[in-house]
């Protein structure tokens, strides 16, 4: 993280460097590293004569930081919604009101009210997902729905199931499995999540981001992980599934948002009303590897995803999703010293 | 009329001015670079985490408790903080551990070099040097690929029938242990080689001549006189081990937290940053204390056969 950190920091002082050359036709976008279709990328610049400039970040945290400190230089941001509602409620962005855009009529019903941002008056849908697990199934050959894998886990899977240090998607997940709400604060609950995950935790042969290449690699039978990383990793290894578990699973969705002291902003409202194309989203998806929620974009999509399991959830595991939320600090202050200790 | 003294001092005050006031500026960069960001980090662990990570500008010293001390989530009884007692010793062990396997790897190999020829020595140096020239990433990733299941070693064995199965080497504290000696290996090696080269040989010579083993000679001529060499190199190595995070993360899996992951973790996902803060100064205090410890240590028992 610190040597990202670093190459993110010496990125930023590359773009203040240049900031002095700025002139009318850019568009400077901070968001996750190796998420971005650069032939997309390329059609903005040709049809708006426009030079985009791309700077990764590594986590919201990161990102939420860097622009809270003002002056970042960026035009655009993409937060997860869980940490969206902080952007809106501490005055970092710039109504543009996506909603009222021309290409607004192709987000799809699910995401057109979202409740992080009610009546797209900030954000404009870019990717959604769900985090679940996936498995080796020549491993193990049993139910693969259910968090049961990483909580109480089966012999086959022992000593080789990776779990990914998010620590809020596993505490939701954990909570879940002990049969409680996300964001609970209820101490009986969360003294057996500790307990859960203490006692499971020997039985993980890691904790880390890595899950494509390792499981590719086969390193790891199984690991928590995202399902447009579920279906890399499908493509590569047909014998690897992507599974939902059945005591809950999280969504996940980024938006793309025009910062208030974005210097940009004509070409950031292009860019928002851009990517809600159902050509330009396809291919977005096609890049990132996610679903990108405008509706009819599935027609464009490269056929390996049209009717991949990660991506069209099935009909019998879509009851068992929540979207993942922001905690109260307190709560979170609480998961923090339960994290602490499962990984003293 | 001033005597030639007094012309002499004047001229000298003047030199002493002129070389403070030319010195000036870099000092000034210096001192404001190096004390300004601490300071920073000093007062940050004095205030209260903001809601959403940054700070809250009101003064708190639960930061520097909760360094030490920690209310149980569940019974709310006050208790020293195991984990992070845990998490730090984890990482002090390892940072020893670590200079102790680099000096005994590091301490033969500068002794060989040294005692090439003019010529030759100068070729093993460079190959010792190689390896900086990559990225500690990169370094990390080729160790990973080496000791990974299927990786380099694993296929040697399974192909020539000495194991059945891949043995586990990748996410144990073996792994760990072999990339950190690998990565900073040449930090001990080029201080002790450069003590080495200035090493007197006709002093082993002389301690064979008056019928001393190869061991005395080794630990009674060789070692006091290239010691600074294998202060510094242990100096070298445990202080960036003991906050060492690409290694350890990646070879060992990131199950057990470093103390470089603790802070990591109140910066990001934990928003605590005080207690990273706080946590962070502590880090260097340690390492103070130890290397004054360490120094005057080993500065006392000092060089006495030179």
């Amino acid at each position: 993280m610190n040597l990202r950190l670093f190459a993110a920091t010496a990125a930023l002082a590359l773009t203040a460097a240049t900031g002095f050359a700025r002139a009318e036709g850019e568009l400077n976008i901070y968001t996750w590293g190796n998420y971005t279709s650069p032939e997309v990328i390329k059609k903005f610049e040709d049809k708006y004569q426009v030079k985009v400039t791309i700077t990764d970040y590594d986590s919201n945290e990161t990102a939420l930081a860097k622009v809270r400190q003002g002056g970042s230089g960026f035009d655009i941001a993409v937060p997860s919604q869980t940490h969206l509602p902080i952007w809106i409620k501490e005055g970092l962005l710039l109504e543009t009101n996506p909603g009222g855009m021309e290409n607004a009529k192709n987000i799809s019903p699910d995401w057109a009210n979202p409740e992080f941002d009610p009546g797209r008056k900030y954000s404009v849908p870019w990717a959604w997902g769900t985090v679940g697990i996936v498995v080796n199934t020549n491993t193990y050959k049993g139910d693969i729905n259910t968090w049961g894998l990483v909580f109480n886990t089966p012999d086959e899977l022992k000593g080789k199931i990776n779990v990914v240090p998010e620590m809020k998607d596993v505490m939701t997940a954990a909570i879940r499995y002990v049969g409680g709400e996300q964001c609970t604060a209820d101490k009986e609950v969360l003294k057996k999540v500790r307990d859960l995950l203490v006692a499971a935790k020997p039985n993980w042969i890691a904790m880390e981001y890595s899950a494509i290449d390792k499981m590719k690699a086969g390193d790891f039978q199984a690991s928590t992980t995202w399902n447009g990383a579920g279906l890399r990793i499908r493509l590569a290894r047909p014998e690897v599934h992507f599974a939902y578990p059945k005591e809950g699973f999280t969504y996940w969705s980024d938006n793309v948002v025009v910062l208030k002291d974005a210097k940009n902003v004509e070409n950031a409202k292009l860019f928002q009303n851009f990517i809600m194309d159902p050509e330009i989203a396809a291919q977005l998806s096609a890049y990132h590897r996610y679903a990108n929620g405008i509706a009819g974009s599935e027609k464009f999509m490269p056929a390996d995803m049209r009717d991949a399991p990660e991506i069209i959830i099935p009909e019998a595991s879509k009851p068992h999703g929540t979207m993942a939320m922001m905690c109260a600090a307190e709560t979170d202050a609480i998961y923090t010293k339960i994290w602490t200790e499962l990984q003293k | 009329m001033a005597t030639a003294e007094e012309v002499a001092k004047a001229a000298e005050r003047r030199d002493v001015r002129d070389r403070w006031l030319l010195s000036a500026p870099a000092l000034l960069v210096i001192l404001l670079a190096a004390t300004g960001p601490l300071l920073i980090v000093v007062v940050y662990s004095f205030l209260a985490p903001g809601a959403y990570g940054d700070v809250k500008w009101q003064f708190s010293s639960d930061a520097w408790t909760s360094v030490f001390l920690e209310r149980d989530i569940f019974d709310d009884t006050l208790s020293l903080a195991a984990a992070h007692v845990t998490i730090f010793w984890r990482s002090i062990k390892l940072a020893g551990v670590t200079t102790l396997a680099t000096l005994a790897l590091g301490f033969p190999t500068a002794y060989f070099m040294a005692t090439r020829s003019e010529k030759t020595r100068d070729l093993w140096l460079f190959l010792i040097t190689i390896p900086f020239w990559t990225n500690l990433l990169i370094r990390t990733f080729a160790v990973l690929q080496i000791i990974r299941n299927e990786g380099i070693i694993n296929t040697i064995l399974l192909k020539l029938g000495i194991v059945s199965a891949p043995v586990q080497i990748l996410y144990t504290d073996t792994a760990i242990l072999i990339g950190m000696a690998y990565v900073y290996l040449p930090l001990m090696v080029l201080p002790i080689y450069a003590s080495m080269e200035k090493l007197d040989f006709r002093l082993v010579e002389a301690g064979y001549d008056l019928y001393a083993t190869r061991f005395r000679v080794l630990w009674r001529i060789i070692f006091p006189l290239v010691k600074p060499g294998v202060i510094a190199g242990s100096i070298l190595v445990f202080i960036p081990a003991l906050g060492a995070y690409v290694t350890p993360s990646i070879l060992g899996g990131g199950k057990n937290m470093m103390l470089s992951n603790l802070i990591e973790l109140q910066f990001g996902q934990g928003r605590n940053w005080p207690l990273g803060s706080a946590l962070s100064i502590t880090v260097m205090i340690i390492v103070m204390v130890a290397l004054l410890a360490y120094v005057r240590n080993a500065s006392k028992s000092g060089v006495r056969h030179g």
